[in-house]
Order: C-alpha cells, then sequence, then structure tokens
C-alpha cells in the first residue's frame, strides 16, 4: 500500500467510522451463506467474500474489513492484509466505469499506451483517478491474457479487445 | 507440420459450452471409461502417455500423481490452476470459455485417479469473470446429469467442483502461492519442503495442475496412452496449444502436436512481422523465458530443446518483438510487471526486481550509465537464472528466477543495443519507445 495520503480512506484518524454501518443486504447475505458450503472452514471464503462485498458497495471500506472480519472470525488487520495484497480490491471507491488498460509487453507493442495516454488526457485524469463526475476511473493493469486479441482494455468485467484510440472514442459515448 | 485440432475440436462448434454440444462429441465417454478402470491405472496410463505439466514447469504428471500417499491423515485434494497470468500466454481462457466441459471431465478423472475427496477447486484468475460464469453454468449442467455429485455414475466416487476467483496476483498462479489464496491469505509461496503433494492446501496432499493439463487427461483415456505420444517426440508428447502475440500478422492460439519449427510456426503460420519490419527477437515461453535472436529459431518448440537452447517453453506464449521495438523498453515493460508481482517475502527478488526496472527505466530514460549493462546482469544474477540451475533457487519461489528471463537475455544478446541506448542517451535509429516519457506516473 502506498503511503498514507490524506484523502486515503484507511488514514488512522478515519479507521474505522462508527457512525457508518455495514452489513450485507438480504440477497448478499444468502450468497455468502452459500459461499460458506463451499470451504472446509471460515477463513478460506475470505476472498469470495470480498469480491462480493464488492460487488454490493463497489469497494472495500474500513468499516467493510471490520464487518467482513467479525462475519470470518478474523482479526481487521488480516483481512485488510489480504485487501491490500490484491490488486482488484479497491481500497477506496472508483468509477461506475473501471477502464482497465493492459499495458504489457504484447499490448505495449500494439500501442495500448496510446490509448491510454489518450483515456487520461480526454478524461481529464491523472492514471489511477477519477473523473469528478464519478463515471470513470482510468488505471493501467498488468497483463490480462488477452494477448492474441492486444491491445485490450477491460472495463468493469468486460474484455474489449483489438482495441485502438478511435474504438476506446466510440466506446466511451456508450458508457454513461 | 499442419495445424491439428484435438484440445480445440469443440472450440468453434455452435453453443460450444453446452453439455449438449459436448456429449454430441463423445464428451463424458472418457469418464465412464475411466470409473470402470482402478485409479492405479488411470495415473499408469498418465505415466505412459510421458504427458508433461502444461503451466510452465513441464513437470511430468503422472510422476505427480503417484507422490500423492495413499491413507493420508488429511483429504486429498484436486486444484486446477486456471490463474493464467504469464504474459504473453492465453490458451487456457480458450478452453474455459469455448470448451469448459472438457476441463471438468477432465477433472472428474483426474480427482478419482489421486482418490480426491469430494471437493475440488478451480483457481481462476480474478479478471477472467466472464470465464467464471462459463464454467459455474458448466458445472450445474454436470450436476443435474449425475457427472459431479454423489456416486457419480453409479461408482461410488464423489465429487463437487467449486470456482474459487483470485483477484488479480500473478503470484497466486505459483502452485503454493495458489494454495496460499485458496486458504484465504495473502498469496505468497510457502518454503517447500514439504511439497504441496504431502501437505498442501488444507493440510491435505494436493496435486495442482494447469487448465491445459487436465484437458489432456480424457484424450488419454479414451485413445490411450500410445495415441498421444504419436505426437511429439520422446519426453515430449502430446498435442499442444501455443499462443502468438506480439509485432505479429495473424496472433492467436494455434494447436500443433507437440515440437512445432518455432521458424515455421511464425513466419508459415502466423505471417511473420508486418510488412517492410524483420525480426528481432522472439520470446518463446512467456515472460518468463530467455529472449532468442532470429538465428535460434528454427527450433523445436518443447521442453527439452528449448531448455537445451538457454531458454524455455513455459507457458507456450510467444511474443514476437520485429525490430521497430527498443530491446530496452521491452525488457523495462518485462522488468516492470515482475517488480508489481513480486509478493515481496524474500529479499532477492523484492529488492532484485525493483532495481532492474529502475535501471532499466532511468537508461530510457537517458540517464544510463557506463556499466549498467554488467550492474543489472550482475543483480540478475544474483536473484536467480531461469536457465542455469547453479545460479537458481536464490528465491523462495520461481518468481525470482523468472524475472531474471528477459533481463539477462536481452543484456548478452543486445548488448550493443544497450551500450547505444546508454552512450546516445535514446533508443537506436530505427527502433521506438511505446510509452510517453512525460506521462505522469500511476498513482498505483
Amino acid at each position: 500500500m502506498a503511503e498514507l495520503h490524506p484523502d486515503n480512506p484507511y488514514a488512522p484518524d478515519r479507521f474505522p467510522d462508527p457512525e457508518k454501518h455495514v452489513e450485507f443486504p438480504p440477497e448478499a447475505k444468502k450468497k455468502f451463506e452459500w459461499i460458506l458450503t463451499r470451504y472446509p472452514n471460515k477463513e478460506a471464503a475470505l476472498l469470495p467474500t470480498l469480491h462480493l462485498a464488492q460487488e454490493v458497495w463497489g469497494w472495500i471500506s474500513p468499516e467493510t474489513v471490520h464487518y467482513i472480519g467479525s462475519l470470518l472470525d478474523l482479526s481487521p488487520a488480516t483481512v485488510f492484509g489480504v485487501v491490500s495484497f490484491y490488486n482488484m480490491y479497491n481500497q477506496k471507491p472508483v468509477g461506475k466505469y473501471h477502464l482497465q488498460v493492459c499495458t504489457n509487453l504484447s499490448c505495449m507493442v500494439n500501442r495500448a499506451y496510446d490509448i491510454y495516454d489518450h483515456l487520461c488526457e480526454r478524461l481529464r485524469v491523472n492514471p489511477g483517478g477519477t473523473t469528478p463526475d464519478g463515471l470513470y476511473t482510468v488505471v493501467e493493469v498488468e497483463c490480462l491474457g488477452s494477448c492474441g486479441t492486444a491491445p485490450v482494455v477491460q472495463v468493469n468485467n468486460d474484455y474489449h479487445e483489438n482495441m485502438t484510440v478511435e474504438k476506446m472514442d466510440a466506446l466511451l459515448p456508450r458508457l454513461r | 507440420m499442419d495445424p491439428i485440432k484435438i484440445l480445440t475440436a469443440n472450440i468453434d462448434k455452435p453453443n460450444s459450452t453446452s453439455i449438449d454440444v459436448y456429449r454430441e462429441g463423445g464428451g463424458y465417454n472418457a469418464l465412464e471409461k475411466a470409473l470402470k478402470m482402478k485409479p492405479e491405472e488411470i495415473t499408469q496410463a498418465v505415466k505412459d502417455s510421458e504427458l508433461r505439466g502444461r503451466g510452465g514447469a513441464g513437470f511430468p504428471t503422472g510422476g505427480k500423481w503417484s507422490f500423492v500417499p495413499k491413507n493420508a491423515p488429511k483429504p486429498t485434494y484436486l486444484l486446477c490452476n486456471a490463474d493464467e497470468s504469464e504474459p504473453g500466454t492465453f490458451k487456457d481462457r480458450l478452453l474455459i470459455e469455448r470448451d469448459p466441459h472438457l476441463l471438468i471431465e477432465g477433472m472428474i478423472i483426474s480427482a478419482y485417479a489421486i482418490g480426491s475427496c469430494p471437493m475440488s477447486y478451480i483457481y481462476i484468475r480474478g479478471e477472467f469473470h466472464y470465464g467464471s460464469t462459463v464454467l459455474e453454468k458448466a458445472l450445474a449442467e454436470a450436476r443435474q446429469r449425475g457427472y459431479l455429485g454423489k456416486n457419480i455414475l453409479g461408482s461410488g466416487f464423489n465429487l463437487d467442483i467449486t470456482v474459487a476467483r483470485g483477484a488479480g496476483a500473478y503470484i497466486c498462479g505459483e502452485e503454493t502461492g495458489l494454495i496460499e489464496s485458496l486458504e484465504g491469505h495473502r498469496g505468497q509461496p510457502r518454503v517447500k519442503p514439504p511439497f504441496p503433494a504431502i501437505i498442501g492446501v488444507f493440510g491435505g496432499p494436493t496435486v495442482v495442475q494447469n487448465v491445459e493439463t487436465l484437458t489432456c487427461v480424457p484424450l488419454i483415456i479414451s485413445h490411450g496412452a500410445e495415441w498421444f505420444k504419436s505426437f511429439g517426440s520422446p519426453k515430449n508428447t502430446g498435442p499442444k496449444l501455443y499462443c502468438v502475440s506480439g509485432t505479429v500478422r495473424k496472433p492467436g492460439v494455434y494447436e500443433f502436436p507437440m515440437g512445432i519449427n518455432l521458424k515455421e510456426l511464425i513466419f508459415d503460420h502466423c505471417g511473420g512481422v508486418p510488412e517492410g519490419r524483420k525480426l528481432k527477437a522472439v520470446i518463446p515461453g512467456g515472460a518468463s523465458a530467455p529472449m532468442l535472436t532470429p538465428g535460434e529459431i528454427d527450433i523445436p518448440l518443447n521442453f527439452d530443446s528449448l531448455m537445451k537452447a538457454g531458454s524455455m517453453l513455459g507457458s507456450a506464449g510467444i511474443i514476437v518483438l520485429d525490430d521497430s521495438v527498443c530491446i530496452v523498453d521491452a525488457a523495462w515493460r518485462l522488468a516492470k510487471f515482475f517488480a508489481h508481482e513480486s509478493c515481496g517475502q524474500c529479499t532477492p527478488c523484492r529488492e532484485g526486481t525493483n532495481w532492474m526496472e529502475s535501471i532499466l527505466d532511468r537508461i530510457e530514460r537517458g540517464g544510463g550509465r557506463p556499466g549498467d549493462a554488467d550492474n543489472l546482469y550482475d543483480i540478475a544474477s544474483n536473484i536467480g537464472s531461469v536457465v542455469d540451475l547453479k545460479e537458481s533457487g536464490k528465491s523462495l519461489c520461481a518468481l525470482g528466477d523468472a524475472s531474471t528471463g528477459p533481463v539477462m537475455s536481452s543484456v548478452r544478446k543486445f548488448r550493443d543495443e544497450y551500450v547505444y541506448h546508454i552512450e546516445h542517451k535514446s533508443c537506436l535509429p530505427g527502433t521506438r519507445r511505446y510509452r510517453r516519457l512525460d506521462a505522469p506516473i500511476a498513482a498505483h
């Protein structure tokens, strides 16, 4: 994890906020109960439960960390240790559309950085940043396993393959 | 050599993921046959086939299975490694998304052979969201038809499979990293021994196999070990998927008998490099594999000949680079990958990968110093090596070794270009860098 920044949701003085009550909605609770049946112990359910939490809230807040710890009998430190290890768990809110540009070698030599730079410029965000309207987050990611159809941009869960700057421009207005 | 369609037999059929289409092509017949065999007979057939793991290391699959102790105090597990994240590799994704039942059938047979407990896991990388939904649907179909669940086809064997999603960490493709991750931990590899076959996931004996390896198993059961060995050469047998990407005209997944010639694959089947360019380098086995020069590519793509040539088949992710690519830039990008993916547990890898990345970045930015090429080579050889067994094993797992592949090979084979870059503070004329150096640095 990067050093603590004033707007870092994990800064010590903001960890956690007792006013913010966090609980899975009934549907997610059912799914959580099902997850527990698939593993021989509670701890092993941590990664799928974090995925579930991210589906519900879009990111893993400090409050979510405490909540999941209480569900699985794990300390918040253990849960946060896992959250911070894996790339896919967002430690701060992300835009409605998470634009993840692969820039690894096969994508790079097929002009992935052109797409990445173009997105940052057109949306006026810093790498890793979110537009002020909360619509888009732009990040550079490592190999997505789609090198044969490089370059690839992952938007939330979906892959967009054989991308170009023009195709990206055509895609953006459809993501509102 | 002509392409074959064995592992990829179903992928172009309409609705190829449905169980009915899979059944029409003879699917699950191998399972029926296997469940009438003794588990040892299946292991023996896999041994006889000389099938070697398709994930990267090329370890004999049947041998791995026979390490599993009988009557261990804890349950035995079969795990499928679908954490395909080696840059340049995209074959498992194709199998998962287009022919999930072949994988499921392979898993049930393999689980039966090793005496697995009634739960098996497919650890799939988190980014393959679509693939995981395809698998979930296929598993539901298999349960409905009685191929999964209690007393499968009246054999008394019980098995269910769970799809466990990773969350974006290359290191979880390392088998003990995968096991840690499946247990709900940070994906940091374990010190070996004990090897997973003795103590693996949840304390039990564990066999971890790559997707493509498992999809070979039903074929061996259906057609026999001799048939399987008729593809390729001794010790390098079977049909094989090759992933071709980079600056090449027709990238994609190609299936050939193990040991297609690399030059033939690139120029005759993949159309070579774009018009007006020349081949500069080929990475034959995913990001970890040392680069080959155009003079070195007249070589069969199998485990043994690539190892002899000082590289490796790895995951068969072939990345083609033409003469417009700056080799320092290419090495930098792969070094950046390994620096990002190092789990941080052991010193040579945690520190060394970052040093290599920053030195390569410095050279790219025109700040190269005389001796940087030697410096890079020295750092790399202190992290490990993928080819020299005497040099490997300095870091805790194979990621450290892997990180040295592109750096060491590019320094050794393209030293002139490094020297030019350092002296002239720019790329070799005619080559280019693909990123902008004035771009802001990522916030993560």
